[in-house]
Order: C-alpha cells, then sequence, then structure tokens
C-alpha cells in the first residue's frame, strides 16, 4: 500500500493547505502591525506627556541626556536617527544633538591645517564652550561623542579614537592603525614621542616604529622638532 | 483609612525624602482598598501613597499618627507587610478617601519587595519625630508652606528647596523614562516580527501597510533591513528633503567649484534653518534620491568614503582633466597646494588627485614630506 498520498487531490490538498497556512502568516502580520498602529498613537501621547514634563530636564541636565542615550542603545532603538523620528521631535533632542554637530564641523575645520585633523576631546570641548558662548546649555563629553557618532554618516572621517581615559577626535578621513594609535597614547602625556621613548615603551623595531612615524608626519599629524638630541615628534593635536 | 488625606505629594521645606518603594497595596486594617498599586514615599514628616495608573492620585498620611509598627512575614501567597496602627483621627485634618474607619490600623502590602527597607525606616522616622522640631516662623501661616525667610539660613533652606526640587524632579524624570522605554521595548520587539514575517515573505500586506510599517521603524529610529532596501526611492519625505537641498544648493555649488563636502552641506543647510534641524542620516538618504530624481545636484561617494555634492553638469572627465592640466603648470602638486591653487579644500583636493591618478594621469611620490603627484610621464610621453 502506498504510504504516500499521490495523485491529484494529494497535491491539491497539499496546496490548499499551504495556501491556509499562509494566509494564517499573512494574517498575522496584518494583524501585528494593527497592534503596532495602535500601541504607536498611545506611544505617542505618552511621549508627548513626558515631553511636556520633562523637557528642560532633558534641555538641561547632561547626566539625563546620557542615560537617556543609553536607554535607546539598550532597547535597540536610535533617537538621533532621523529628525523626522518620535525623540528628536518631540524631546528636542535632535536640534540639540544637530546644532552640536555643526558646531563640532566648524571647530575641527578651522583647526583642521594646524593638527592634521586631531584633537583631543577635552581641547574639542574647550573651544566649542567659547564658540557657543555662555548662554547655551552645557556640554558633556557623552554629548560630543554621540553627535559625533552621526556625524559619521557624512562620510567626512569624523571618528573618536580611545586613547587612555579619553578619546582623540579625527575629522579627517585617513586611516589610521593601531599602532598609529599606540603612538598617540604613548604621546598624550606629553604631546611628543621621541624613536628612542617608543624603542623603551613598546620594545618595537626600528623598522616599525620608522614607519608609523613616517605616516604620521606626512599626515600632517605630527611634526619634527630637531632642536633636541633626540628627535622628536610633537602632535599639535595634543598640546594646540 | 480616615487618616489619610488627599495629596499633591509635594513636599514642604523641611520635609526630606527618606525612600521609596512600588508596588504597594494598601489595606484598611484587614479589608481590601481601591487603592491597589503605587508607589509607597516615606518622607521624615509623613507616608506618601502615588497611584500607579492615576497621577493625580495621591493620598498622605502624617507620621505623627503612627503609635505602633509592625510586620507580616511574607508567605507563599502573601506579599510581605507592614502594619501601622494610628491614633485616633483628627477631625480637623484635610479631606480624604473616607469619613470614618473601623479600624483602628492600616496595613501596606508589599507585592515587589521591601518590606524590610521600608520597616527600618518608618521606624527611625517615627522616633525622631522630625515634624515636632518645627523653626518658630513656620506656625503663624496656615496652609502657606513658601514662607518668608531672612537672613543666611533663609537663603541656605531657599538653596536646599531647590536642590531637593532638582532631585526630586530627576527622579521622577528618570522614572518616567524607564516606563517609556519600556514602552518603546514592547514596539521594536513587534516591529522585529512584523520585519522578520516580512523578510520570509511570510506575510504579505498591503503596498500601504508596508509604506506604513518602514515610516513606524522611522519614527521610531530602529535600523532595520527592511527600511535599508529600496527605502531612499519608495519614501516621500526624502524624496521631498531632496528637492529642497537641491534647490538650496544649487547656487552655492555654482560658485564653489561644483563640488562640496556633504559636511560642508549639512553645516550649510542647518544654519539656513535653525530650527528643525535635519539629522545627518537624514541628510544622506535624502541626497541617495537625487539621480533617481535626475535633480541638477547628485551625490558621489569616492572610494575613501568622502560624499559630495555636485552639480550634475559636473563632468568627472572635466575635473581630471582640469587637475592633470593644474598640476602640470606646477611641475608637481600636493593636495594643500592643489587646494590653495583652485581655491578648495584640503579633502576635495586630495580627492581631485587620487581620481586623476586613478585614471593613469598622475604619478604619486609619497615621502615623509608628503603625499605629491606629478604629471604619469609613462603614460604621455613617448618613450
Amino acid at each position: 500500500m502506498h504510504r504516500r498520498s499521490a495523485g491529484i487531490a494529494a497535491i491539491k490538498n497539499k496546496n490548499l493547505a499551504q495556501a491556509r497556512y499562509k494566509d494564517k502568516g499573512s494574517e498575522i502580520a496584518s494583524e501585528q502591525l494593527t497592534q503596532l498602529s495602535k500601541q504607536m498613537e498611545a506611544f505617542r501621547t505618552n511621549l508627548e506627556e513626558f515631553a511636556s514634563k520633562h523637557r528642560e530636564e532633558i534641555r538641561k541636565n547632561p547626566q539625563f541626556r546620557s542615560q537617556f542615550q543609553q536607554m535607546c542603545a539598550a532597547i535597540g532603538v536610535d533617537p538621533l536617527a532621523s529628525s523626522k523620528g518620535f525623540w528628536s521631535k518631540m524631546l528636542g533632542v535632535g536640534d540639540f544633538y544637530y546644532e552640536l554637530g555643526v558646531q563640532i564641523i566648524e571647530v575641527c575645520m578651522s583647526t583642521s591645517r594646524r593638527n592634521g585633523g586631531l584633537m583631543s576631546l577635552e581641547d574639542l570641548r574647550k573651544k566649542l564652550l567659547i564658540s557657543r558662548g555662555r548662554n547655551k546649555q552645557e556640554i558633556s563629553n557623552d554629548d560630543i561623542l554621540m553627535a559625533i557618532r552621526k556625524l559619521k554618516t557624512l562620510g567626512n572621517g569624523f571618528t573618536a579614537i580611545p586613547i587612555g581615559k579619553t578619546f582623540l577626535i579625527q575629522s579627517v578621513p585617513g586611516e589610521l592603525t593601531m599602532d598609529h594609535t599606540t603612538i598617540l597614547q604613548q604621546a598624550e602625556e606629553q604631546a611628543f614621542v621621541s624613536e628612542r621613548i617608543l624603542r623603551e615603551k613598546l620594545g618595537w623595531e626600528d623598522e616599525r616604529i620608522w614607519r608609523a612615524l613616517d605616516y604620521l608626519v606626512s599626515e600632517g599629524l605630527a611634526w619634527i622638532d630637531d632642536q633636541a638630541p633626540d628627535r622628536q615628534y610633537w602632535f599639535p593635536g595634543l598640546f594646540i | 483609612m480616615d487618616r489619610f488625606s488627599w495629596s499633591d505629594g509635594i513636599l514642604s521645606a523641611e520635609e526630606q525624602l527618606i525612600t521609596q518603594q512600588n508596588g504597594v497595596r494598601i489595606y484598611d486594617g484587614t479589608q481590601k482598598t481601591a487603592f491597589d498599586y503605587g508607589k509607597l514615599v516615606l518622607t521624615s514628616h509623613r507616608v506618601v501613597w502615588k497611584d500607579h495608573k492615576d497621577q493625580k492620585c495621591i493620598l498622605t498620611l502624617p507620621l505623627s499618627y503612627v503609635v505602633q509598627i509592625e510586620e507580616e512575614g511574607s508567605t507563599l501567597t502573601k506579599s510581605a507587610k507592614s502594619v501601622l496602627h494610628l491614633s485616633p483621627a483628627d477631625p480637623r485634618r484635610p479631606s480624604g478617601p473616607s469619613m470614618s474607619s473601623s479600624f483602628s490600623f492600616i496595613r501596606f502590602s508589599f507585592t515587589e519587595g521591601g518590606q524590610k527597607e521600608f520597616h527600618r525606616t518608618i521606624s527611625e522616622a517615627v522616633q525622631r519625630k522630625r515634624w515636632e522640631v518645627r523653626p518658630a516662623q513656620t506656625q503663624a501661616v496656615g496652609s502657606n508652606q513658601k514662607q518668608l525667610r531672612t537672613g543666611i539660613s533663609g537663603i541656605e533652606k531657599s538653596i536646599q528647596q531647590k536642590h531637593m526640587d532638582t532631585d526630586r524632579n530627576i527622579s521622577q524624570a528618570f522614572e518616567d523614562l524607564s516606563k517609556l522605554m519600556d514602552k518603546a521595548k514592547e514596539m521594536v520587539a513587534i516591529s522585529r516580527n512584523i520585519s522578520t514575517k516580512l523578510r520570509e515573505k511570510q506575510g504579505d500586506i498591503t503596498e500601504d501597510e508596508t509604506l506604513q510599517f518602514k515610516s513606524y521603524l522611522l519614527s521610531l529610529g530602529i535600523d532595520d533591513p527592511v527600511t535599508r532596501d529600496a527605502f531612499g526611492s519608495s519614501n516621500k519625505y526624502f524624496q521631498e528633503l531632496a528637492k529642497q537641498i537641491s534647490d538650496v544648493m544649487e547656487q552655492p555649488l555654482k560658485t564653489s567649484g561644483g563640488v562640496m563636502t556633504l559636511s560642508d552641506v549639512y553645516c550649510r543647510l542647518n544654519r539656513a534653518r535653525g530650527l528643525e534641524l535635519l539629522s545627518p542620516d537624514d541628510l544622506v538618504n535624502a541626497c541617495r534620491t537625487m539621480d533617481l530624481l535626475q535633480l541638477p545636484v547628485r551625490l558621489h561617494v569616492f572610494e575613501s568614503g568622502v560624499m559630495v555634492l555636485q552639480l550634475r553638469s559636473h563632468s568627472n572627465e572635466a575635473t581630471v582633466a582640469d587637475t592633470e592640466r593644474t598640476v602640470e603648470k606646477s611641475g608637481s602638486l600636493t593636495a594643500e597646494e592643489l587646494a590653495k591653487i583652485i581655491g578648495s579644500s584640503v579633502v576635495l583636493s586630495k580627492e581631485r588627485l587620487l581620481t586623476a591618478e586613478k585614471l593613469g594621469k598622475l604619478c604619486r611620490d609619497e615621502s615623509t614630506e608628503g603625499l605629491r603627484f606629478f604629471p604619469n610621464l609613462l603614460l604621455t610621453k613617448a618613450l
């Protein structure tokens, strides 16, 4: 006896079953969409309420902003993705960060000729505070890093490079390898390094040291100072 | 239950917040009440209960009523409870949920824990009797909480009040934020679910519904493959934006050599807007649709990742030829030097040189002195 059902009837049944299954699947998706619609409406109201109560908090309190960002990241949401998004429209977080982005670009462009497009986070913050003036709200390092994260999308090479306890902000396109950033970390203390210092502290062979230093000089990130007995490589991004 | 009064929950000047706990239910003696789920707040002067659902439903109970405190431990089915034995109700008290009660004790049920902590802190607070230590001034005026304070102590008190207000605001803000995030999390989960169904073609929803769904993802800021493929082209917002940008940027582009980096465009557009600024993502997404829409301005992405807006009429061949000529005239050029000559940015000049090099028109000389480009004699001069 045949175990499998055969014949046209069987095929028809199978198709029918598949079609039914598909319908069930599509029904569920459509239902879910309706459910989502309802929730979105409710959420919009909640967000409006939240905004009317706490808008000031967001404006004035950098820690609150930082907490807010972390929570968004934790649930997989980017509040800054679109200026048309709920978050940026109703909470006003958008304008705050997008404007900060503009100011960061301007500060970096104005200094990149001197420092090759590399500057410390603290330095950037100081310059931003000056250009923003007294009446603007307080900005924290987190705020700056968040704005930079978004600026990356513009393709101009904005990156935050972790260095020790802080960050170096790169504002021009250019590939910095791990070797380069290691040298920058070494240079953080005194704003310069020498071949001898690198040999002692990092234990690299000469070839490796030269290759990395040469790149940094050619990119305008490091300046050579031959007045000391040992040639020194200074990083304007770290001392200006 | 009759010792409770309605309140706005705002702390007075000398009052200090001690602790708070969610998930507390109030029992009138042995009976359940309508006050089923709320936040219990202990201050130096009283106990405040805030309904979880109805923000305006706030009850207050002065600690001066508390005569004795007992505990009921939790069992498998019941939460831990604190029992507060109370002195008789003061007939002059402000109105509350009930005028009389057959019980002279109330119970707080801690459905989400925190009973032990509460017991400890309220016992301390009742002992301290902070509400009895009053500076002479407050006795005078009746219900008006804000007093005229003078001298340094007055200033100190108002600073303290400000800090407490700020603290209270912040903790309230954080709390509201958590609730908001919980709701958002749910929606993220549903969205991902729908998205999976769409991708696996398990659910057929209409074209309109798809657009609606994509707009929800955009509103929430969820990054999802569903939004990325062909999103830009089917989205009205970005297309409208693209037209706007093209209109605004056409003239500036003409006056600055026909090419501008996207960060430059970003700054100009947002400086001009003042309010309702554009996000970087919005800008990029809009620019991506420009080619499709046949606008006079379009996006070009270099290999290095640098993105520029350029006039449609800007031809790459013409630029390369121009760059080649300029380099030849000077013998050799670095990006900085070229930037000065043509009046453009270093980044853009570098891209020009790299593009020309890619097409074989220029050769590079890389050294510690920088990257310098020479005309490619290998190609042009007959050997």
